[in-house]
C-alpha cells in the first residue's frame, strides 16, 4: 500500500549549546550566536517516516515547515535524508505565533496536501519545549494523536500500531488513519545523507532562495522540476486572519526576564587530599553525609 | 452546571493512587482559588473512583467531579478531552491546570485547541496579577500569570491569556510543594455521566498493551544526589558517580547534555527538562551549569561543584568548588568517606 506521509519539520536555534556570548549585554537573545538546526525529535519523526516509506514501496513523504523561508535549509536536509519533497510554509503575517496559532496554521497547510495518511513529527521543539503543537493539529484537522512515540510497530489495514515511551512504562497502541503521532528522542536515530540524493538535491532551492539567484542558475532550476521547493503563504492555505500571527495567539508574553542566580559565597577547594578529607569530615560533622 | 468561574485541576491517578503532582497542583489551587475568591475544583476521569475524593479533599478541594466509565481507564486522549470539552463549555472555569506528564501534555493542546484558549506548558511559577494590553491599553484584573523558562532557560517569560478561558497551564511534578490544606475539608461530589459527555465514537484508540512500571529511579526525594554532566565524559566515568552515590546512601542525577549524549538514562535528569530537586546535598560533577539545569536544583540546601573550569557558571551558586578532573576527585572523596564514616 502506499502511503502519503506528511512529515512536520522545525527549524530551531540550537538551545542546548548556548554559550556566554548568547545573551547580549542588554539581555536579549543573540541569535546570531546560536546555529539553526533541525529540531532533533523531528528527525526521529522523519527516520519513522522514511521506515513506513520502506515497507511501503511508492509511499511519498513530504516535509512541511513554518518558518522563515531560510528554514528550506531543513527541507533540503530531509530530503539528502530521503524524503521526497517539502514545502514552506512562510509569510509575515504568520509571525508572532503561539502554539495555538501555529498549529492552525499548519493544519491549513496540511489540509491543502489533501489525501494524508498520516502526519509524523517530534515530540517537542527545543527552543520552546511545549510539546503543543502536534495535538493541536491533530484537534484542528479532527483526527486522532498519538504522542510519545518511539516505534511505528506496523501499519495496515487503515491503522496504526504505535508503541509509546511514557514516563512510567511503555504502552502499545492501535489508533485508526489518518492520525498524528509524536515521536520521542528515544526513538530511532535517523539515517544519514544519502550521498546520491545528496548531489541530486544540492541545488534545490525554496522560490525565495532562487530569487537571489543569478539568471543562468534560475534557468537551470527552472529545468529541473524537483529542484523547486514551493513556499505557501497565509492566503494559500486559505488561513483566516484571525486566527493567525499574533491575533490569532491566546497567550500573550507579559514580560521576559533574563535569568539570574543569586551568587554565593563559594568555598574555593584545592584539589589535594588534604582539603577534600576536611570537606568531608565537615560534611559528616554537620550531618549532611554519613 | 452553571458558569462557575472556578479554578479546575485534571487530576491523574494509577492503580487507585492520585499522582503527586495533581496534590501538588491542588496544593497550588487552593492558594490561587483563595486569592481569586473562587471555589478550588478537582476532576477525575477513570474507572472505580469509588473513595477518591477523600484523597482530594484534604488538599483544599471544594468540588470534585467524578466521570466514570470502564472505557476512560487507562487514559487515551479523545474520551479525556471530550469529558474537559464538554464540561468546560458548561461550567466555563476561569483557570484549568494540569500536570505536565505524559497525560497533562497529551490532553492540555487538545483541550486548549478546541476551546481556542491558552495553554502554557511546563509552568514553573504561577501568580495572580493584573495586566494591561500595551497596545489597546485594555486593563485586566486578577489574570493567572504563567511564568515558564524559554529558549532553552535562559529567559523566564510570564505569559498571560488576556481575553480567552479557561486560561490553561501545565506543572511538572516536583515543582510545586504539596501540602496538606486541612486533613478535615470536605467538599461536594457530582457524579457526572460519561455517556453525556463522551460519544461511542470518541473511544478510536485502543491500548494493546501496557507496562507500567513505578521508575526504581527516585532521585526526586533523595536527600543526596551526585549529578554528572557533559564534563564526565563518558559512560564509564558516570559509573564512578553511582559509586560515590552508593557510598554516600544518595542517587545519580544528570544534566541534559549527559542524557543527550547518552551517558545516563533519561529518568536522572534534572532541569526544567527533567525533575527538580531539593536535596541536602548536590554534588555536581562536571555540570557546567546551564540555567536550564540550575533552575531545577538550586534549592539544594549545600552545593558543590567538581569541574576542571575553575569559571564553570555553576560555581557561582555552589557552596564549595573544587577544581579538579572528576576522575581524580571523585574516588578521594569515596575514599575519605569510608576512612572517617564509622
Amino acid at each position: 500500500m502506499s502511503l502519503n506521509i506528511v512529515v512536520l519539520a522545525k527549524q530551531v536555534p540550537d538551545t542546548r549549546n548556548v554559550g556566554k556570548d548568547a545573551m547580549k549585554e542588554d539581555g536579549t537573545i543573540n541569535r546570531a550566536a546560536l546555529p539553526a538546526i533541525f529540531n532533533p525529535e523531528d528527525l526521529n519523526a522523519l527516520e519513522q517516516a522514511l521506515r513506513l516509506k520502506d515497507a511501503n514501496p511508492g509511499s511519498k513523504v513530504t516535509i512541511l515547515t513554518m518558518g522563515l523561508p531560510r528554514a528550506a535549509e531543513v527541507i533540503r536536509e530531509a530530503i539528502f535524508r530521503g524524503a521526497d519533497d517539502g514545502i514552506v510554509l512562510t509569510d509575515r503575517v504568520l509571525g508572532g505565533a503561539d502554539t495555538l496559532a501555529t498549529s492552525y496554521s499548519l493544519a491549513q497547510a496540511v489540509k491543502k496536501i489533501e489525501n494524508y495518511d498520516i502526519i509524523l513529527g517530534g515530540r517537542q521543539a527545543i527552543d520552546g519545549d511545549t510539546a503543543q503543537v502536534g495535538p493541536q493539529i491533530a484537534e484542528k484537522l479532527g483526527i486522532p494523536q498519538v504522542t510519545y512515540a518511539e516505534e511505528i510497530l506496523d501499519l495496515k489495514d487503515g491503522y496504526v500500531i504505535v508503541r509509546r515511551r511514557l514516563e512510567s512504562g511503555v504502552e502499545t497502541v492501535k489508533c485508526p488513519l489518518p492520525c498524528v503521532v509524536t515521536v520521542n528522542g528515544s526513538a530511532a536515530e535517523c539515517r544519514p545523507r544519502n550521498a546520491k540524493r545528496l548531489i541530486k538535491y544540492k541545488r534545490a532551492v525554496s522560490t525565495s532562495e532562487k530569487a537571489k539567484l543569478s539568471e543562468e542558475q534560475q534557468a537551470y532550476v527552472n529545468a529541473r522540476e524537483y529542484l523547486n521547493i514551493p513556499e505557501w503563504g497565509a492566503a494559500f492555505v486559505e488561513a483566516d486572519p484571525e486566527q493567525i500571527g499574533m491575533a490569532g495567539s491566546p497567550t500573550k508574553v507579559k514580560a521576559i526576564e533574563n535569568v539570574v542566580f543569586t551568587a554565593k559565597e563559594s568555598l574555593r577547594l584545592e584539589n589535594n587530599d588534604e582539603q577534600l578529607e576536611n570537606l568531608i569530615k565537615e560534611l559528616i560533622a554537620n550531618h549532611t553525609i554519613g | 452546571m452553571s458558569d462557575n468561574n472556578n479554578l479546575i485541576v485534571y487530576c491523574e491517578f494509577e492503580d487507585g493512587r492520585v499522582a503527586d503532582v495533581s496534590l501538588e497542583l491542588l496544593t497550588k489551587g487552593r492558594q490561587l482559588a483563595t486569592r481569586l475568591g473562587v471555589k478550588l475544583e478537582a476532576i477525575v476521569v477513570g474507572d472505580k473512583l469509588d473513595g477518591i475524593e477523600n484523597q482530594l479533599f484534604p488538599y483544599g478541594a471544594d468540588v470534585v467531579y467524578k466521570v466514570e466509565d470502564a472505557r476512560l481507564y487507562p487514559y487515551t486522549s479523545n474520551p479525556h478531552a471530550a469529558v474537559l470539552i464538554n464540561l468546560f463549555k458548561e461550567i466555563h472555569p476561569q483557570v484549568c491546570l494540569m500536570g505536565a506528564t505524559c497525560i497533562g501534555r497529551d490532553l492540555g493542546p487538545r483541550v486548549s485547541s478546541c476551546l481556542h484558549s491558552g495553554l502554557t506548558a511546563d509552568c514553573t511559577s504561577l501568580e495572580i496579577g493584573d495586566h494591561t494590553d500595551p497596545k489597546t491599553g485594555k486593563e485586566y484584573k486578577d489574570l493567572l500569570y504563567q511564568i515558564r523558562p524559554a529558549f532553552g532557560g535562559n529567559i523566564v517569560a510570564t505569559i498571560v491569556n488576556p481575553d480567552c478561558r479557561p486560561q490553561m497551564a501545565t506543572v511538572r511534578e516536583g515543582v510545586m510543594r504539596k501540602e496538606i490544606f486541612d486533613a478535615n475539608h470536605k467538599g461536594e461530589v457530582i457524579n457526572l455521566d460519561a455517556k453525556k459527555y463522551v460519544a461511542d465514537t470518541d473511544y478510536v484508540v485502543e491500548i494493546i498493551d501496557r507496562h507500567i512500571e513505578k521508575s526504581k529511579i527516585n532521585i526526586k526525594n533523595s536527600p543526596i544526589i551526585v549529578a554528572g554532566g557533559y564534563g564526565v565524559g563518558s559512560k564509564e566515568n558516570f559509573q564512578l558517580l553511582h559509586d560515590l552515590a552508593a557510598t554516600l546512601g544518595g542517587e545519580v542525577g544528570a544534566s541534559r547534555a549527559a542524557v543527550d549524549a547518552g551517558f545516563t538514562e533519561h529518568d536522572r535528569q534534572i532541569g526544567q527538562t527533567g525533575v527538580t530537586v531539593r536535596p541536602k546535598l548536590y554534588i555536581a560533577c562536571g555540570i557546567s551549569g546551564q540555567i536550564q539545569h540550575i533552575a531545577g536544583m538550586q534549592d539544594s540546601s549545600i552545593i558543590i561543584s567538581i569541574n576542571n573550569d575553575p569559571n564553570a557558571p555553576i560555581n557561582t551558586i555552589a557552596d564549595y568548588v573544587i577544581t579538579g578532573n572528576v576522575e581524580d576527585v571523585v574516588p578521594k572523596l569515596i575514599k575519605y568517606y569510608k576512612k572517617n564514616s564509622k
